[in-house]
């Protein structure tokens, strides 16, 4: 093999232009967590809501959760992206799809985001739904009982304790979102995966370029993976099995 | 006793409930009246849970009424929840809310349903634990208190919503042994103070002690519903008598 190794072309100057090739990869890098931890908020919120809305009485509340969570589930990300990105403005009233097309600033970004954060909501609502469930039922029940609402009962009883128990399954949808961001690229926003192709075919040091983005987006999945580990030491419940001192 | 008054506390009328085709509940009536103690018991499944939950509408039913200190249960008009809070209710598995301390397994119903302060209900579950012999236990969770401790929070946290009358559903057959009299004392002390109670148990110790009325139930049946001399001296029917037998002797 007659690769020519050189781990100094990151501080080499991009052809034509004044940056180094590290700064494309930091701005990558930028615009990768700012997607991700965009779209994980989004998921959060409309995964828990959608998560319990699959649990409650209301047959219609049911249906539309759960509509919601097969629809985002089995459509590949890819394509969901292409859709977000392509059709979607068409099927806007005609003057909004000419207003995203044409002046939402970083419309990339922000197709980008929400294409990944709707479809971490869907992951994440399955995840929700099977900690509510697996709660006992006298929990409800003890709720209604003393005079608390459905949605009280909900936001005081069932939730905190269900959130807790899903704290492990979502911190993988946690560091999935870092990874899944890389399919923003074929939108072309510049995150990570975009700066490494860029810097690859400019460069011609396509290993050095991957082995420092597989380092980056490793970063990310374990920081993700700390953060939810912190999380769960801290909610951890006295008296419960894994709470034990 | 005779804090009896005419109007009953609780009145269950020709009450019938199915899940899908199987017929849980068969033309149930019964009167609990005001400081009256009502012991339920019967076989596994008989549908003692079921009736006791139909009390305070946790259960629908589809037909018969339900009315608790004049208030239809079943009509669709009833603020179910504001009825609720003034049923207390125990459960067999305690259903203490995990992630709260002890202290706040009792003060969210009264913050949150009641309207108390925080302070109010705060000096009201401290009343309450050391009534039940728990105080020292407050700042702690759940998880960290025997079964019978649990239980009698549970009691207490129904008890700090000034209850008008209270139900029972097997609130000692979850516990070991050497606890279930922690927990029956409570209950007893309970009783004596007038409290109208609705207890599902099979504890007949406790019934022969405070209860006024035995029912006895089968196959979703009330099949005996008569006075604790009446039930332990002469039941009338076969399985009550069976029953009884089988219970009484271990
Ligand atoms: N949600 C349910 N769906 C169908 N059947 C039920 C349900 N809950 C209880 N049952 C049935 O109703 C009957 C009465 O149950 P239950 O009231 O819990 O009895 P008990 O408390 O006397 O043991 C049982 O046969 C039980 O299997
Ligand atoms: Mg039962």
């Amino acid at each position: 093999m007659n690769y020519h190794w050189n781990w100094g072309i990151f501080l080499e100057q991009v052809k034509g232009g004044d940056e180094t090739y590290l700064d494309w990869l930091l701005t990558g890098f930028g615009w990768t967590v700012a997607v991700s931890l965009s779209a994980w908020v989004i998921a959060l919120t409309l995964g828990i809501l959608f998560g319990l809305l699959r649990t409650v009485p209301s047959k219609a509340l049911v249906a539309l959760a759960t509509a919601w969570v097969e629809l985002f589930r089995n459509i590949p990300l890819l394509v969901q992206m292409f859709l977000w990105f392509f059709v979607v403005p068409e099927l806007l009233p005609a003057d909004w799809g000419l207003w995203v097309k044409q002046e939402l600033p970083a419309k990339e970004f922000f197709t980008a985001t929400i294409c990944l954060g709707l479809f971490t909501s869907s992951r994440v609502a399955e995840q929700v739904r099977a900690g509510i469930q697996a709660l006992p039922r006298g929990q409800l029940m003890a709720g209604l009982a003393m005079g608390l609402t459905l949605p009280q009962t909900y936001r005081y009883v069932l939730l905190p304790t269900a959130l807790r128990m899903v704290v492990p399954p979502l911190t993988s949808e946690f560091m999935n979102v870092f990874k899944n961001s890389s399919v923003a690229f074929a939108i072309g926003v510049m995150e990570l995966t975009f700066q490494a192709r860029q810097m690859q075919e400019d460069s011609e040091q396509g290993i050095e370029t991957f082995l420092a983005v597989t380092l980056l987006y490793f970063i990310c999945a374990f920081t993700a993976n700390r953060i939810m580990a912190v999380i769960e030491t801290r909610t951890r419940i006295p008296g419960t099995i894994a709470g034990q001192h | 006793m005779n804090q009896m008054t005419n109007s009953p506390m609780i009145e269950l009328r020709n009450v019938s409930k199915w899940y899908g085709q199987f017929q849980v509940l068969t033309d149930c009536s019964t009167q609990v009246s005001k400081g009256e103690v009502i012991v339920v018991c019967g076989p596994s499944g008989s549908g003692k849970s079921t009736l006791i939950k139909c009390v305070n509408g946790l259960e629908a039913f589809q037909q018969g009424e339900v009315i608790v200190k004049g208030i239809s249960v079943g009509d669709p008009k009833t603020a179910l929840p504001k009825l609720r809070a003034h049923v207390g209710m125990v459960f067999q598995h305690f259903e203490l809310f995990p992630h709260m301390t002890i202290t706040d397994n009792l003060c969210i119903g009264q913050i949150k349903v009641l309207g108390r302060s925080k302070d109010e209900a705060q000096q009201k579950a401290a009343k309450l634990l050391d009534r039940v012999g728990l105080k020292a236990q407050a700042h702690k969770h759940p998880g960290q208190l025997s079964g019978g401790q649990q239980q009698r929070v549970a009691i207490a946290r129904a008890l700090c919503m000034d209850p008008i009358c209270m139900l029972f559903d097997e609130p000692t057959s979850a516990l070991d042994p050497e606890m279930i009299n922690e927990v029956l004392d409570v209950m007893v002390e309970l009783a004596k103070e007038g409290m109208t109670m609705m207890c599902v148990s099979h504890e007949m110790g406790f019934a022969r002690k405070v209860a006024h009325r035995v029912i006895f139930m089968d196959q979703g049946r009330i099949v005996e519903d008569a006075t604790k001399e009446d039930f332990f001296g002469t039941p009338r029917s076969e399985r009550a008598q069976l029953f009884l037998s089988k219970i009484l002797s271990h």
